[in-house]
């Protein structure tokens, strides 16, 4: 099966012959060709990748010979819909727009379940991380990275009473990255302290042996303690202890992640909180690798906001460093995210990695001043909280006595912390010392093993080797529940399946979501049942506020409402106007060459934007100049009569006029004066018009007396291509 | 506990060492710290380390579970229940898989008791 970029992913396929799928590798992978210098358009990168095969650059690069230079560090993306069906088409998305680490949140309360669980039953706020879902979404992905041309490291989470199984299933289905830190588990999944260290030893063993990258959990103390910023010591003190106790399992230092996260956001100081705290990490951990999350704590609904703090998070990643990006959907404050949202932050993130590319080149962290100062401050107070914990006889003991999570600075201790007791949560009781002939006959086992002589050295020849040297091995499990699985899910919406109906979706095959943003000159309350009544009256079902900002308290409300549509699109039955076809380079230029044209061309009215006619002039990008077209170039804020006037004066055979400005219609009154102008002149009918602008449509200007309208995406031969076919014409009509 | 911040007079140890000094110390302690885990992870198994050992000599989670209580409800889990399926098949003379799946199936256990 591969992907052909004009067709969807087709998930009945991909669910073929899933027993005997096995993945096209196994491991971490960085991007290549980072720490180069990288010639990209006009432009040296020194932060880059190498580029991708296919990809989808940002809006901006059309001013830039549409480039889209790939920052150097992984970024990540976290897609969990409760539907992998769903997820795997958005992690295409993702990787179009530049997203090689995909994670996938869990779905809730997995992490008690004392087992494997299989099948693809529907999750709540993530899916059932399960094998089968496990080698479709990865079956998917070793496709999706042939088609841009990257590695995609595939990622989810070893933790909870199940970790070893969870960690050997994903070491078997080719899974890259993992979460993995005991110390979760005990503190916010009261997961039995003993139990989980115990369990972490045999996991992150098998994730060493996957040659897997492991992401710590330190970033949940971040999310969970009430003032974020005062558990920068102890969020120190977490990911040393993950870091030094996966080492001295056995993981390589540069597959040990630390999550980490700038705890604080606007309206805080947060760059004075949030950069010293990245420095000191980065000073105490240089021998591992940073996952830069960005923030969530202090997220509200507002995706504006939300993108500002997420932005001044990249400006820290950009400053310091980070081996791999995290990014954080902008709608997270909201909702489980939506498909353009995940798509959003990738932007977000490419688009301020792209823009800040070598600053530190430029910018010299000044750590003579305040910046040194809390530098130091903090690694002495991680220091001297791992005392503490030493002196009141270790971390259990420190756990118990309510070390972690506590809102005071350390050692500011507020007595809110959350204490665990040694003998106490998930799984106690259920530890058993191993005797003196205890035997784990597998090939990557963590601690004591007694194997038996005859076996020379080779615990897993007892078998015959394991499933990690004959893969043969594995026992796939397909379904479970007759009910709850994707062949259900995809009978019910079968009539959306390569057919022409078509509804609009946010999460899940059409799930008929829609969001419209309104203003209202009301106060908040009034204006949020009258938003809801808004979206009733526009037909939407299950209508909801999903975010609101007062303006003013009396003088008005800013309502975003989402509700459901109740009816299908027949794609059949849309009236698409035909692309007009252009001419080919050669026929453009022959046909000026023999006939020289000539154009005059303005932004006319108050409208000071001269990027898009420049563009459409101008030889360098591609413009008219190109095939041979001479112009006389007027400028902004031109008035209509001028522009007229000098058509005359030259002769011209055409104007060409931009017009970018929309409010109170004035593109379209500048427009039709354009028209009746030149047919008071008396040369209406011996000019060809033609009006472009990124609200322009050629049926606006159609209708406006113009010629042709040339809107969002034109280029030089679509207007080149169009005078000279409607040359012949006129010449024809006369 | 609650304690107001003594920083200053807590740091008194520290203040003079060099940055390099404070790091070999951060990792000194962290590395002490995380000994008795290591130590417990090195004699002790649990239900969970033990199926992922099944798991990887090529049974299923739905067969792991049962031969793992099994074994604990024997008082075998101090052997390894891998150990446990492997000297079932020698004795048996059966195939790992045949035993492991036997055991699941609820087979063989009375021949689990001589085996260690």
């Amino acid at each position: 099966m591969k992907l052909d970029s004009n067709k969807k992913l087709d998930i009945k396929e991909l669910l073929k012959d899933l027993d005997s799928y096995r993945p096209k590798r196994r491991g971490w992978h960085w991007r290549e060709g980072r720490n180069e210098v990288r010639t990209v358009g006009d432009f040296e990168f020194h932060q880059t990748s190498e580029g991708l095969k296919n990809s989808i650059p940002l809006p901006g690069s059309r001013g830039f010979h549409y480039i889209d230079p790939q920052p150097d560090c992984v970024v990540t993306t976290e897609i969990a819909s409760g539907r992998f069906e769903d997820d795997v088409r958005r992690m295409r998305m993702a990787a179009w727009h530049g997203a090689d680490h995909i994670m996938v949140i869990r779905t809730a309360g997995q992490s008690h379940i004392d087992s494997l669980i299989e099948g693809t039953t529907q999750g709540i706020g993530g899916i059932a991380v399960t094998r089968k879902q496990c080698r479709a979404s990865r079956k998917a992905l070793d496709m999706i990275e042939e088609e841009v041309g990257r590695e995609i490291n595939f990622h989810s989470y070893i933790s909870g009473v199940a970790g070893p199984d969870i960690a050997v299933m994903f070491a078997e289905e080719g899974i890259n990255g993992a979460h993995q830190d005991p110390q979760y588990n005990v503190l916010y999944r009261n997961v039995n302290m003993v139990r989980s260290f115990t369990d972490a030893c045999e996991a992150k063993k098998i994730m060493a042996w996957a040659d897997m990258l492991q992401i710590d959990g330190a970033h949940n103390a971040n999310a969970t303690a009430m003032k974020a910023w005062k558990v920068r010591p102890e969020l120190m003190v977490q990911h040393g202890i993950n870091s030094i106790f996966s080492r001295k399992v056995g993981i390589k230092p540069e597959n040990i992640a630390l999550s980490t996260v700038p705890p604080t956001a606007p309206p805080a100081p947060c760059m004075r909180i949030d950069l010293p705290y990245a420095v000191a990490l980065r000073d105490l951990f240089s021998e591992y690798k940073m996952r830069a999350q960005q923030h969530t704590k202090y997220m509200e609904s507002d995706m504006r906001e939300a993108t500002v703090t997420h932005t001044m998070n990249l400006m820290i990643s950009r400053l310091t460093s980070a081996d791999v990006q995290s990014t954080i959907t902008p709608d997270e404050g909201r909702n489980v995210p939506w498909h353009y949202n995940n798509i959003a932050a990738l932007m977000t993130t490419k688009q301020a990695m792209n823009g800040m590319d070598g600053l530190k080149e430029m910018v010299k962290l000044d750590r003579e001043g305040p910046l040194g100062t809390e530098v130091r401050e903090l690694k002495e107070r991680a220091i001297l909280f791992m005392e503490e914990m030493l002196e009141v006889g270790g971390y259990f003991k420190a756990v118990e006595s309510g070390f972690f999570i506590d809102s005071g600075y350390y050692p500011e201790r507020n007595g809110d912390g959350i204490p665990r007791q040694i003998d106490g949560g998930i799984g106690v009781g259920m530890i058993f010392e191993r005797d003196k002939d205890y035997f784990a006959p597998v090939s990557v086992h963590y601690g004591y093993n007694n194997i038996p002589a005859e076996l020379n050295g080779k615990a897993s020849a007892a078998i015959g080797g394991d499933t990690f040297e004959d893969p043969s091995k594995i026992v796939y499990v397909d379904e479970l529940d007759e009910f709850d699985n994707v062949n259900t899910r995809l009978k019910e919406v079968e009539k959306y399946y390569d057919t022409n109906l078509v509804k609009p979706e946010v999460e899940w095959r059409a799930d008929g979501i829609v969001c419209t943003t309104i203003f209202l000159p009301l106060d908040e309350r009034t204006a949020e049942f009258a938003a809801i009544k808004c979206g009733e009256k526009l037909g939407l079902e299950d209508v909801t506020v999903v975010h609101k900002q007062v303006l003013h308290p009396s003088e008005g409300t800013y309502v975003e409402i989402k509700g459901k549509v109740k009816f299908d699109i027949n794609i059949d039955e849309l009236v698409i106007p035909e692309k007009v076809p252009v001419l080919s380079e050669e026929e453009i230029r022959d046909d000026i060459a023999v006939r020289p044209l000539f154009v005059v061309a303005a932004t006319v009215g108050q409208d000071e934007h001269s990027v898009g006619l420049k563009e459409t002039l101008d030889i360098k990008h591609g413009g008219i100049e190109k095939y041979g077209v001479k112009y006389l170039y007027l400028g902004t804020s031109c008035p209509v009569e001028k522009l007229v006037d000098a058509a005359i004066e030259t002769n011209a055979d055409a104007i060409l006029a931009s017009t970018i400005i929309t409010h109170d219609d004035v593109h379209v009154k500048n427009m039709r004066k354009l028209h009746e102008l030149c047919i008071e002149k008396g040369i209406r009918d011996r000019i060809i018009i033609c009006c472009g602008g990124t609200q322009v449509t050629n049926e606006i200007a159609k209708e406006a007396g113009m010629d042709a309208g040339f809107g969002r995406g034109t280029k030089g031969i679509d207007v080149a291509s169009f005078m000279v076919k409607r040359r012949r014409e006129m010449q024809n009509e006369n | 506990m609650k304690r107001a911040d003594d920083y200053e007079v807590r740091r008194q140890h520290l203040k003079d060492m060099t940055d390099e000094e404070l790091k070999q110390r951060f990792w000194e302690l962290a590395e002490k710290i995380v000994e008795p885990m290591l130590e417990l992870g090195y004699k002790n198994t649990t239900p969970s380390v033990e199926r992922s050992v099944l798991l990887r000599m090529g049974f299923s989670s739905l067969e792991v579970k049962p031969i793992v209580d099994g074994v604990i409800k024997k008082g075998l889990m101090s052997k390894g229940a891998g150990n446990v399926v492997w000297r079932l098949s020698k004795k048996l003379g059966i195939s790992v898989r045949e035993a492991g799946v036997g055991l699941a199936d609820g087979k063989y256990w009375d021949d689990v008791d001589g085996l260690f």
